[in-house]
């Protein structure tokens, strides 16, 4: 039944077809089940209790969340052995919202260790694979929400995205990822990567899910200074089937088959792919027009991405010294303390971003890293803005092709080729876009998805697009299939 | 000072008075209970944000107003990265790059008559949580993480210990006026950075400068640039000066000296950046302008008032500013109708010495203003002798009764001349070998009279008249 979206699940609780109680124990078996396969929780919450069925859509229905969201009395790790012992005392706004609204949280999925990373591999709980095929990653850092949503454990989890944490890795395991415009639901209570590139998001199976539960998650908040009053948008009442006149833009130097000249043989169906959805676009009366930018600077993204995101992290992350929570560690004196706890708690990935915020923010260095970083940054978010007086979107494929496989038989290589193709989602956490990734179609039996990203502000434009072009492709619900490998 | 001179800068830390903390709710009230006052954005649980406390902004502006600070545009913050266990975030809230105000300049008294202290800049910053160190262990207060604090820095622009004590004292006063704070040191509410160096007299280049970190009181600010100046002094006298090192040093309270605390090249690096979760504030004209409006007449202000409306001394003023409630007292006196002159001596006399006995504050002296003018009404009406407004004033506090329960036709003075014959000639003649003594030479019982004349009247003769009286009659 957990196949289903929210507005169906809602009308068989409202008829009794169903009640919340059944609904939690199918979801907490199925929780189990894809846990023995692909490894996607931290937590399984098996005295989940059902809620009272109300108007509201998500009332009584069961969700994940991912752990790096503060859960009041549920354990929260961020995937960390610095937080494997954490229990938080209070909820993050966005899980208070939900539960005022009825929703049922049956579990804490796994991520890449506090949201840094983008392969699923890096929790503490070890890998998550994907439903599709679990030879593959499911990409990260919200994996094991996008694993779970994929192989229909509920109709939507929680994510965050700090460069594409949730729509990289909704692409790769076929479903919906929506993060909305920065300070649209607040982050209270979501453990820091780069406060300045965070957003809480969600994954779904499709656009009016994705809609449903952000309008639940989301509202001004007195404890987060950087939200903003959205009480006048009602994401899922503005779906309609009005698109004429919309108009997109995507980049020639990201999507024309040219600037490959050593493009894969999965590179070449990918594009070919994107092409052929801009043209089913265009026959529902979206403008779809290519547009150029400066290669040059457009390639530096990642490595502006890097300096700011690592810089901020190193900042954020130094609360975790083992003295106020967190399994406390030995030492003479309280500085060794506060170093033994953190160099046996951090893996060593995330101890190399640290090294390299802590450098790119040295009083030497800073000119040259963090602030041109955050200059480059500044001239990307100008030239989209430019572009969003003219289009409602911009329109690229998620990544160079399906999901790569764990083991890295195949690895996943970023050649100066397809630099941007890989970071181009970074641009709506530069500016604080609302960006929506849906599947678009199959490569090699694996889901490939599609994004848009709009202005700030203009979320309910960005889900019409999507939803418009979900509803002309044959992948909404979809179930994650695919090959199970022992 | 011989052949150098002493170049002194300041950093001045006030905690700020406000319901709660800077970027917390938590409450900001002085609590003997540790850690009573706390949130979990104070303790740094993950992903608690900090919220921007309106209050202390608006406190941190009228300062910079006050100091003749320019003022942003825009308020942001930084954060400050560093470790330590006082230390919940890892980082500190400050302002570095656009402090809440910047070169100013304020004008303060000294023995050697006015002096204009410049100011490098005044800043919006949170408290540490405060540690207490044992033999085997250390604890950890955070009732004052997230205190908001001002700081304060100056140019290197003083002179000698005299001068800096001069300034902070005028500070401190100037924050209590303002009501932003108690800045009472006992509470560790102000602390202060030294910074010293010497320089020959007629030299241009300044000499090496030493820190001295975390100088808890007035006096030890004192103790400490003199100690520095000795040392350095020293130093350069054996020529030794390249002994003098760019380092930062901390008061010893025990031994009244300096000890070296780590150097210049051990310096941290606070890797500042831009706090990303307080979005730029506009400070709008018109706030700031509301603001400036809002600023409360200051002690020096009010001291040259005294002095040149009032006729007061330089001392009674200087006496009567220390404390803006004494400087309330003061004029609500005035308000009234006292004689300015009167109301001071009072209030530097008797008023001021009761406190200091009874080691209480004059927000909770029970004769306020308008009680002591009753004393004041008699004594000008010459209802009562000055001694007996002492009694009056004494049996008033002790009994907490107002003043004019005393003063009555009962213990009111015998002015009467016609009355006081009476009583004298009774009295003279019950004693005539007195008389006749006193007429022979004895002149010491002309006060055997008078006090004979205070016994009958239990005090209450009019002194002058009596002894008027007597002189006639003997």
């Amino acid at each position: 039944m957990l196949n289903k979206n929210i507005l169906e699940l809602h009308n068989l609780l409202i008829n009794k077809e169903t009640t919340s109680k059944s609904l939690i124990e199918e979801s907490l078996k199925k929780s189990h089940e894809l846990q023995a396969k692909c490894n996607a929780f931290v937590t399984i919450i098996d005295d989940a209790k059902e809620s009272d069925i109300t108007k509201d859509l998500i009332s009584g229905i069961p969700y994940g969340i991912k752990d790096n969201y503060s859960t009041k009395g549920i354990l929260s790790t961020a995937s960390s052995n610095t937080l494997k012992d954490y229990v938080p005392f209070f909820d993050a706004t966005a899980i208070a919202n939900l539960k005022k609204h009825g929703a049922v949280a049956v579990n804490k999925t796994v991520l890449d260790e506090f949201g840094m990373g983008g392969t699923g591999t890096t929790g503490h709980t070890g890998s998550v694979l994907n439903p599709w095929d679990t030879k593959r990653m499911t990409a990260g850092s919200s994996a094991g929400s996008a694993a779970a949503v994929a192989y229909g454990v509920y109709p939507f989890a929680l994510g965050s995205d700090t460069g594409d944490s949730i729509r990289k890795p909704a692409a790769y395991c076929g479903i919906v990822g929506y993060k909305p415009t920065y300070g649209m639901i607040s982050r209270y209570g979501l453990f820091p990567f780069a406060s300045s590139l965070d957003h809480c998001g969600v994954l779904t199976r499709c656009v009016e899910d994705a809609a449903i539960a952000t309008d639940a998650m989301k509202g001004i908040d007195p404890k987060d200074m950087t939200t903003w009053d959205s009480s006048d948008i009602n994401l899922y009442n503005s779906l309609n089937k009005n698109v004429q006149g919309k108009k997109l833009f995507y980049l020639k130097e990201v999507v024309d088959l040219e600037n490959y000249p050593h493009a894969t043989e999965e590179l070449k169906q990918h594009l070919e792919n994107f092409h052929q959805t801009i043209e089913k676009l265009k026959k529902i009366g979206i403008e779809v027009k290519s547009e150029t930018i400066d290669k040059r600077l457009f390639q530096t993204i990642g490595s502006a991405y890097t300096c700011i995101s690592c810089a901020e992290a190193t900042s954020n992350m130094s609360n975790l010294n083992g003295i106020i929570f967190g399994p406390a560690a030995d030492g003479e004196t309280v500085i060794e303390k506060m170093t033994n706890y953190r160099t046996e708690g951090f893996s060593p990935l995330i101890k190399r971003r640290f090294v390299i915020g802590s450098y790119v923010l040295k009083k030497e260095n800073q000119e040259r890293y963090y602030l041109n970083a955050a200059r480059v940054r500044r001239q990307i978010v100008d030239i989209m803005k430019k572009f969003f007086e003219t289009y409602d979107g911009l329109i690229l494929p998620v990544s160079a092709g399906p999901a790569p496989f764990l083991d890295g038989s195949r690895k996943e290589t970023i050649t100066d080729d397809i630099r941007i193709l890989e970071n181009h989602l970074i641009i709506g956490n530069f500016g604080g876009f609302p960006s929506i990734t849906i599947p678009n179609g199959f490569i090699d039996n694996l889901p490939v998805g599609i994004n848009i990203t709009g202005n700030c502000y203009k979320d309910a434009d960005i889900l019409n697009i999507a939803y418009n072009l979900e509803s002309i492709l044959p992948y909404k619900n979809q179930i994650a299939g695919g090959v199970d490998h022992e | 000072m011989s052949k150098y001179k002493a170049v002194i800068g300041l950093e001045m830390h006030c905690e700020l008075k406000s319901n709660s903390k800077v970027f917390s709710e938590g409450k900001n009230t002085y609590n003997e209970i540790p850690n009573s006052n706390v949130n979990p954005v104070d303790m740094a649980f993950p992903g608690t944000l900090p919220v921007l406390n309106k209050k202390s902004v608006y406190q941190a502006i009228l300062m910079a107003l006050v100091l003749n600070c320019k003022v942003p545009s825009y308020l942001y913050f930084d954060r400050k990265n560093y470790y330590y266990p006082d230390l919940p975030k890892g980082f500190q809230i400050t302002q570095m790059h656009a402090p809440i105000g910047t070169n100013g300049y304020l004008i303060i008294d000294t023995d050697k008559g006015e002096k204009k202290v410049l100011i490098h800049d005044i800043h919006l910053e949170e408290d540490t949580a405060s540690l207490d160190h044992y033999s085997d262990a250390s604890l950890i207060n955070y009732n004052r993480a997230g205190v908001p604090l001002l700081e304060l820095v100056t140019e290197p622009c003083l002179a000698s210990a005299e001068e800096a004590v001069a300034f902070l004292e005028e500070m401190r006063r100037i924050y209590q006026y303002c009501d932003v704070s108690e800045a009472d040191t006992k509470k560790g509410q102000i602390r202060c950075d030294v910074n010293v160096s010497i320089m020959d007299q007629d030299a241009q280049e300044l000499g090496t400068k030493v820190e001295v970190k975390n100088v808890n009181t007035i006096a030890n600010v004192f103790e400490t640039i003199n100690y520095e100046i000795k040392r350095q002094t020293e130093l350069k006298e054996a020529g030794r000066y390249d002994e003098v090192k760019q380092e930062t040093r901390r008061f010893d309270e025990e031994t009244g000296t300096t000890i070296k605390m780590r150097d210049k090249q051990d310096a941290i690096d606070y890797k500042y950046f831009v706090e990303p979760n307080i979005p730029k504030y506009k400070i709008a004209e018109e706030w700031l302008s509301t603001i400036q409006n809002s600023i409360p007449n200051l002690p020096r202000d009010r001291k040259k008032e005294y002095i040149n409306e009032y006729g007061l001394s330089e001392y009674d003023a200087n006496i009567i500013i220390k404390d803006k409630d004494y400087a309330n007292y003061f004029e609500e006196c005035v308000k009234i109708g006292i004689v300015p002159k009167t109301a001071a001596n009072w209030l530097t006399v008797s008023i001021i010495g009761y406190l200091n006995k009874e080691d209480c504050q004059i927000k909770d002296f029970y004769l306020t203003p308008v009680l002591l003018s009753q004393i004041i009404t008699a004594i000008n009406d010459s209802t009562i002798s000055t001694k007996q407004a002492k009694e009056i004033f004494n049996k008033s506090l002790t009994e907490l009764k107002e003043p004019n329960t005393y003063i009555n036709k009962d213990n009111a003075q015998i002015n009467d001349k016609k009355e006081l014959e009476e009583i004298i000639i009774t009295i003279l003649n019950n004693n005539p070998s007195q008389i006749e003594a006193y007429k022979n030479g004895r002149s010491n019982l002309f006060d055997y009279f008078v006090g004979q004349v205070m016994k009958e009247t239990k005090g209450k003769a009019n002194p002058n008249l009596t002894k008027e009286i007597l002189k006639e009659k003997l």
